[in-house]
């Protein structure tokens, strides 16, 4: 019987045949390693000027300093996958941490409030996916109408700062999971952080949800006419989104030991850019949350660096701009490269 | 106009596996398919015959449940089936394979073909027996492709084939399979034959649209053409000649329209308007010539995929031409774009006429004058009164109606949005008009205007390129036929040397007859 193969006519070196094989598998990973390239060549280079750079010190706290963009990054990579994008998480952050904060100073306990916190952010979430879905309303639109009314709430709430004082929450930051002084640590906020990927990456990876979230991303229409629940998912990564805001929420409040309602103006933005340079595709469909992560530390290092030089901040604005002009330069030589390969 | 159902019986005495009787749909006030009957046995390829705008896309997509029939009902397996999505279509067993592949590039051969039923083992996606299961349903059809690989990476011809591997990787009764070949070369069609043959060994009925004569009577057990959203009748390859199934197709019309004998042909010493020399553009035309004089129209008959639109295409820019020459008067030309086409008087009418064409929510007036203006340039802004002028004397000329300059351009009949693009590639002062399918879907009355407005404009020295699905408009209206089949010009005369039957016969005649 005749067979139809895949492979080209030449015979191929076992080499050239294994690498072709990778390629043909992980193309969409080379943004990730690329990511990881420059985020491991901004630690050497940092430790080589500094000389005190690669600490337990310095590592540990870029994790503690992040956590929270972290978190928003796993939601915001659903919704990108999907091709959708979601502008309200910085203000959803404030929000929820307003609120929070609030009902605390109010005497209601913790174990209250965190969930009222992380549904809240649902809530906000599951209102910009109706409008995506139901009303069509553009992603972009949707979700900056909910991010200028999560900050008008946030206002609502205080137009000052509000402390924290309830012990639970400070202790989610305050406390160092260490072995010995001088050694790497973790907080519980960081942990948090870690779970949230951990979990974001099971979803993408082993869930039919998360696969179909890639398939919407992929042809949405394609996805509909293969009988996938095109609507369930569209509306479920929103809500996902605004779980990741309201749980950032409850960590930003934990690491500032107040809660501010100008908290987060352009976080949704830093979030982007972060998810950007981690290697997902802004068209959706290519990504990973493990990507997300390492996009999220090379923000951190990059604001790192910039503190240890003593320079202004707004440099970490500039140098992310321009990775992530490089990176987005970098993906559209890739799609187009894929999409030459298709004829 | 008759409509005959073959009575004879399927030879097994088997029951059909699909019935569809009095198929109804309406796009707004278009009949688009009107009371259309249709049948499907198990093991049988079947194939559904028509050109642009016959119903076919419009029956297979209220067969596997992409829209709603307005009247009539189909049974699947002797019961009543209402598929309100494609997922109830495919759970009642009818896969589908759509002429533009529908798959998701961005993901693993593996789940291209098995997502949406993923394998899983403890409520998690089970990639290793994802892949087994693709593998399996892969070599099942004598397919060798790396399960795991994406999709993007491959070829189109094996995108389809993956396609028809989700397609039959449930318990499929019904395949259908919308133009699966239009994108694969010889050896490739032969795969798909090959695999096609197989499911039909199993029972499968397979339901085949492609407009490909030589495919279709290589494969096909039965075949029911549909003409304008009606149905012609149901007939066995082996009883039907191709030139019988080709008139059945384009249809002959018997009203008696004003037939305009195109007056004399121009002298033959008249000099090249527009000349094509051995122009190939990608499969579509290999190695085309043909020579328009002043004054003429030179028609191009041919079946859908012939190659006719694409070579009205190549000839005005809006397709590249992949080698050949290309001559505007006596030079030779690089025609870069549609606006380098334009400049050298050479303008195109799409058969798109909604799409490529008219654009709805401007005025007739904003119609007529968008292609004068946009030559002209931003700075050299037409005038309102003389925009107003032109439209008027364009209406006039052209009679179009309601002659109200200010109507939206989408408010007029299809008839007399034609002649609106008429007038706005009129109003460039072309020297070549080329025009793609000017009368399709538009009312007789209408038709019999258009192409004596062709005629006119030849007297007056333009010269015309006419594309049509109907023969005997093609016969009427040119001085010259260029015939293509497969790509080719397979032959050009002249028109009073030819009648509908033996243009037939020159347009369905296999590649490998004498």
């Amino acid at each position: 019987m005749s067979t139809l193969t895949a492979e080209p006519a030449a015979p191929a070196s076992p080499l050239a045949e294994t690498v072709r094989r990778f390629r043909s598998r992980h193309a969409a990973w080379i943004p990730v390693f690329a990511a990881l390239v420059i985020f491991l060549v901004m630690l050497v280079g940092a430790q080589a000027y500094f000389g005190n750079f690669l600490t337990p010190r310095v590592l540990s706290a870029l994790l503690l300093d992040n956590a929270y963009l972290l978190i928003l990054a796993v939601g915001m990579t659903f919704v990108i996958l999907t091709g959708g994008i979601d502008l309200s998480v910085g203000a959803v952050m404030a929000f929820t941490g307003m609120l929070g904060a609030s009902l605390l100073g109010q005497g209601l306990p913790t174990a209250v409030v965190v969930p009222v916190m992380v549904i809240l952010g649902a809530g906000m979430g599951l209102a910009v996916g109706i409008m995506v879905q139901f009303f069509d309303v553009q992603p972009f639109i949707a979700s900056l109408a909910a991010m200028f009314a999560a900050r008008g709430l946030a206002f609502m709430v205080s137009l000052s700062s509000i402390k924290v004082e309830d012990p639970t929450i400070l202790w989610l930051q305050s406390t160092r999971l260490q072995g010995a002084p001088g050694t790497f640590y973790l907080t519980p906020t960081g942990i948090i952080a870690l779970l949230v990927v951990l979990t974001g990456i099971l979803v993408l990876q082993y869930t039919r949800f998360g696969r179909t979230v890639y398939a919407i991303g992929g042809n949405e229409q394609s996805a509909r006419l293969m009988g996938l629940p095109v609507v369930r998912t569209k509306l479920l990564v929103y809500v996902i989104s605004g779980v990741c805001a309201g749980l950032a929420g409850v960590v930003f409040t934990a690491y500032t030991g107040a809660a501010y309602p100008l908290t987060g103006v352009g976080t949704e933005l830093d979030t982007i850019a972060a998810v950007v340079i981690g290697g997902t595709l802004l068209s959706g469909g290519s990504g990973f949350v493990l990507g997300s992560m390492i996009g999220v530390f090379v923000y951190g290092t990059i604001k790192t660096v910039i503190s240890f030089l003593g320079a202004e901040q707004s440099w970490t604005r500039i140098i992310i701009g321009v990775i992530l002009l490089a990176f987005v330069v970098m993906q559209r030589l890739i799609v187009t490269r894929t999409g030459a390969n298709r004829r | 106009m008759m409509v005959t159902m073959d009575p004879r019986e399927h030879e097994g005495g088997a029951a059909p596996v699909v019935e569809i009787s009095g198929a109804t749909v309406r796009f707004g006030a278009e009949t688009v398919l009107d009371r259309v009957d249709f049948r499907l046995f198990p093991g049988e390829v079947h194939s559904l015959m028509g050109e642009n705008g016959a119903g076919k896309s419009t029956l297979i997509k209220a067969l596997t449940g992409v829209l709603r029939l307005d009247a009539g009902e189909i049974r699947v397996g002797g019961e009543r089936a209402h598929f309100a999505t494609p997922a109830a279509a495919i759970a009642a067993g009818i896969g589908t394979v759509y002429q533009e592949i529908d798959l998701l590039p961005n993901l693993t051969v593996a789940e291209n073909i098995c997502l949406g039923r993923e394998p899983r083992r403890f409520g998690a996606v089970d990639w290793r027996a994802m892949s087994a299961r693709a593998e399996a349903v892969l070599s099942d059809l004598g397919l060798d492709v790396d399960p795991q690989s994406i999709l993007a990476t491959h070829s189109l011809a094996i995108q389809q084939l993956v396609a028809i591997a989700r397609a039959i990787s449930v318990d499929v009764k019904v395949l259908v399979l919308d133009e699966p070949t239009s994108s694969l070369d010889l050896d490739e069609v032969a795969e798909l034959f090959r695999v096609m043959r197989e499911l039909t060994q199993r029972g499968v009925a397979i339901l085949f649209v492609s407009h490909f004569l030589d495919q279709v009577y290589e494969i096909c057990d039965r075949i029911t053409v549909l003409r304008g959203g009606r149905l012609i009748g149901e007939y066995v390859p082996t009883e039907l000649l191709r030139v019988g199934l080709v008139e059945k197709m384009l249809g002959r019309t018997s009203d008696e329209m004003a037939v305009r004998g195109r007056a004399e042909a121009p002298s033959e010493v008249s000099s090249s308007v527009l000349e094509a020399v051995d122009v190939t553009v990608g499969p579509g035309i290999v190695g085309a010539d043909l020579r328009l004089a002043e004054g003429e129209v030179v028609g191009l008959a041919g079946l859908l995929g012939s190659g006719r639109t694409e070579l009205a295409r190549a000839l005005t820019g809006v397709d590249r031409v992949d080698a050949g020459t290309i001559r505007v008067g006596d030079a030779p030309v690089d025609l870069a774009s549609p606006r380098r086409a334009i400049a050298l008087g050479v303008v195109y009418s799409s058969e798109s006429r909604r799409t490529e064409g008219i654009i709805e929510g401007l005025s007739v007036q904003d119609n007529i004058t968008l292609a004068l203006q946009a030559e002209r340039g931003v700075l050299h802004r037409l005038g309102n009164t003389r925009r107003r002028e032109l439209a008027q004397s364009w209406i006039e000329a052209l009679d179009i109606r309601p002659a109200d300059p200010d109507r939206p351009a989408g408010t007029l009949s299809g008839g007399n949005q034609q002649k609106v693009l008429l007038a706005r590639l009129l109003a460039l002062s072309p020297r070549v008009l080329v025009l793609d399918e000017p009368t399709r879907g538009i009312d007789v009355g209408a038709k019999v205007e258009i192409q004596r407005l062709v005629g006119e404009l030849a007297d007056n020295g333009l010269s015309v390129v006419f594309v049509s699905a109907e023969l005997e408009e093609v016969l009427r209206v040119s001085n010259r036929i260029a015939v293509l089949r497969g790509g080719r010009i397979v032959d050009t005369l002249p028109a009073d040397e030819l009648t509908v039957d033996s243009l037939l016969a020159l347009v369905a005649q296999p590649e490998d007859a004498p």
